[in-house]
């Protein structure tokens, strides 16, 4: 990978499998072609080019060697910014990503202090989302006792649980516990000593028993119990833990709501 | 009593605390163990009043031998009383921290017999919950005041947090509505939390299995409104706080009458200074993070707050000499002053400016809010494109700025004491 100037490069629309080091492959195969990344579509994000489109097989080594330049080339901040980068919602997420790391090969790390550049700047802002949930769900998430295994259900918008995961196995090191990803369909496992993050289709948690309802009535009672009358807010409430949230906290949940299914993936 | 009746009672009485912090230290779980804490802290809810709920903040008990009029659990108050045993709060805390509802325990008292018996329950409740329980969550403990050095050690050794509420923000106030608590009776254990830290510390950097002393330092809180001190009062108490006392914290509450005393605002028609304690909060973070000193901010002859701006815009107002910062070249210092850069915007600025000189689009994408900011800054020398303000202008728009807030409470409450003040 010599030349880095792109100027020239022919442009094509890549089709890969979705992971990480799938599109990690395609930055390899660009390079090596000497050929411009124009369009990215996955499995499930059908898309139709103007680009002469080429299906990219995920290769692990060739991943491999993008991955390990990446701390090298952009420092290990940038190569955060880059793994991070591919967790989040953003629309256009892998030529976002291709377009930063085409300017951060080129620029170098100093490349990271360049924020008002609109490639270094959407990608920052997208991160900082991701990170900015994932903070929030640390205390938004609510576990629920199902025969000594904990178990949460969350609806993000960014794929949170690689963030999640660090922060709940250092929290409960002795339990084992499940977070079921609804929105993109994973599921964090961990039990002491291991944990795995799975694609999961559907998932549903068993009905609360007994014991586990009456924790949920205390921590409701307590809930409404600390708030002061005299200072009701509901707006401040809002803007520091959005509607979005509500639906997977215990608090807003009477005791008989049930989680509704999950509505079929469309085809 | 059922636990949830005595939940409910002593949650009811520990609510009018501010302080729900879970923040300053960093602890991994170990195995075996249960609970971790982060540095940043961890909001797990709001509740209706838009306060964050952060740790399970109940007393131990309800009963009280004080008589303090501004308490909602003075003695003389007809309330239903009870207390919980040491080992129904382990449960309450484990079975709420498992589910992840809280981040840890925040464990206030009234003063039941005496100081020296509440805090060795206190104690009592700790131990279990660190040594049976092994519980690595946060702890925030309130020292009793009175209480044997001894005992107050002891309890630090088992939070992570301590706090001694200054109440009132001066010893009249104090003597006259807590006839029972003397301001020394305060100073004294933050005096010796402030050296058991010291200490602590010290011994740390010998050895790094020396016992930990309230390692994510120490906290107050004091009643705002129901006294006639000023802001500037407040605030040189609250600046004199941090640097003498080297606190992490210094918390407002807006009073909130539960009390019929004569001495006291009359609970009819009274609104807590809720704005008044936003604006002090405001001050308090400028204090911190922003290198202002309480002088600056206020003095005898300005001796409020403006309801109307911010303090940051206030002080910024009265300094034109000051103004436009070039955002170019201006130090960390000066872009720290400028109303509409915060501490991070800042940091992004010195950061991105390396790259090229930054013009107003770039700044809003630095996190910059140029609503504010437009009126005090220049990018290479040239204002905001479409700027013509007088000065009296800016401070009509900034006003503007804040209206959606300052519509949902009249700002009349503020100057509630004026007269008296």
């Amino acid at each position: 990978m010599g030349n880095y100037d792109m100027t020239g490069w022919p442009q094509v629309a890549y089709t890969y499998d979705g992971t990480f080091d799938g599109f990690l492959t395609c930055v390899y195969e660009s390079y090596v072609h000497r050929e411009r990344a124009a369009a990215f579509s996955a499995p499930g994000q059908a898309q139709i080019s103007l680009y002469p489109g080429r299906p990219v097989e995920t290769h692990p080594e060739h991943a491999r060697r993008v991955r390990q330049s990446l701390p090298r080339r952009l420092s290990p901040r940038g190569a955060r910014l880059v793994t991070y980068g591919f967790l989040t919602a953003l629309p256009d997420r892998e030529q976002s990503l291709y377009d930063f790391l085409a300017l951060g090969f080129r620029r170098g790390p100093s490349v990271l202090h360049d924020l008002t550049d609109q490639r270094v700047f959407v990608l920052d802002r997208a991160v900082k989302h991701l990170t900015g949930e994932a903070h929030l769900l640390k205390g938004f998430i609510r576990f629920s006792d199902q025969s000594g295994v904990l178990v949460a259900e969350i609806e993000p918008k960014n794929r949170v649980l690689p963030l999640l995961r660090t922060h709940f196995c250092a929290r409960y090191p002795s339990e084992a516990f499940v977070i079921y990803d609804r929105t993109h369909r994973e599921a964090l496992f961990y039990r002491p000593g291991e944990w795995a993050i799975v694609p999961l289709e559907n998932f549903r948690a068993a009905g609360p028993d007994k014991s586990e309802r009456d924790w949920r009535a205390l921590w409701r009672r307590f809930y409404h119990t600390v708030s002061i009358e005299g200072r009701y807010n509901p707006r401040c409430r809002m803007t520091h833990m959005p509607k979005r949230y509500w639906g997977c906290m215990t608090e807003f949940q009477t005791e008989d709501t049930e989680r509704p299914a999950l509505p079929q993936r469309p085809e | 009593m059922e636990l949830m009746d005595k939940l409910t009672i002593l949650t009811d009485a520990a609510k009018y605390d501010a302080a729900c912090t879970s923040s300053g230290l960093d602890r991994a779980g170990r195995p075996g163990t249960m609970g971790s804490t982060m540095a940043a802290g961890c909001c797990h809810s709001f509740s209706a009043d838009g306060r964050c709920i952060s740790l399970l903040k109940v007393l131990l008990t309800n009963r009280c031998i004080y008589d303090c009029q501004y308490c909602v659990n003075r003695r003389s108050n007809d309330v239903r009383r009870t207390a919980f045993t040491p080992r129904e709060l382990c449960e309450l805390t484990i079975g709420f921290y498992r589910r992840n509802y809280i981040e840890g325990l925040f464990l206030s008292s009234a003063v039941w017999g005496s100081p020296d018996k509440t805090t060795e329950l206190m104690i009592e409740t700790l131990r279990l919950l660190r040594e049976e329980y092994a519980f690595g969550g946060y702890i925030h403990a309130k020292a009793i005041p009175g209480a044997a050095p001894l005992l107050t050690h002891r309890l630090g050794l088992l939070a992570d947090r301590l706090s001694v509420n200054i109440e009132l923000p001066s010893e009249q106030s104090l003597g006259l509505l807590a006839p029972d608590k003397a301001k020394t009776s305060i100073l004294t254990p933050m005096a010796q939390i402030r050296d058991g830290i010291a200490a602590s510390k010290g011994e740390l950097a010998l050895s790094r299995k020396a016992p930990k002393f309230a390692p994510a330092g120490q906290s107050t809180q004091m009643i705002v409104g129901a006294t006639p001190e000023t802001d500037f009062q407040i605030l040189r108490l609250t600046e004199g706080l941090y640097k003498k006392y080297q606190l992490k914290r210094v918390f407002f509450s807006a009073y909130m009458p539960v009390s019929n005393s004569k001495l006291l605002p009359a609970p009819q028609g009274f609104k807590p200074p809720l704005l008044r304690e936003h604006r002090l909060y405001q001050a308090d973070w400028l204090l911190r993070f922003y290198h202002f000193e309480a002088s600056e901010l206020l003095d005898e002859a300005h001796p409020n707050f403006n309801p109307l701006v911010d303090p940051k815009c206030s002080w910024a107002l009265a300094h034109p000499e000051f103004f436009p910062v070039e955002v170019n070249t201006a130090d960390y210092e000066v872009l720290l002053r400028v109303p509409g850069v915060g501490v991070t915007s800042a940091r992004r600025i010195l950061s991105a400016r390396r790259w090229g000189a930054l013009t107003f689009a770039g700044l809003k994408k630095l996190g910059v809010v140029l609503k504010r900011a437009q009126y005090f800054l220049t990018c290479s020398g040239k204002t905001a494109e479409g700027l013509r303000v007088k000065e009296d202008g800016i401070l009509r728009h900034l006003v503007a700025l804040e209206r959606p807030m300052l519509s949902r409470e009249a700002p009349e409450q503020l100057s509630l004491f004026e007269e008296t003040g």
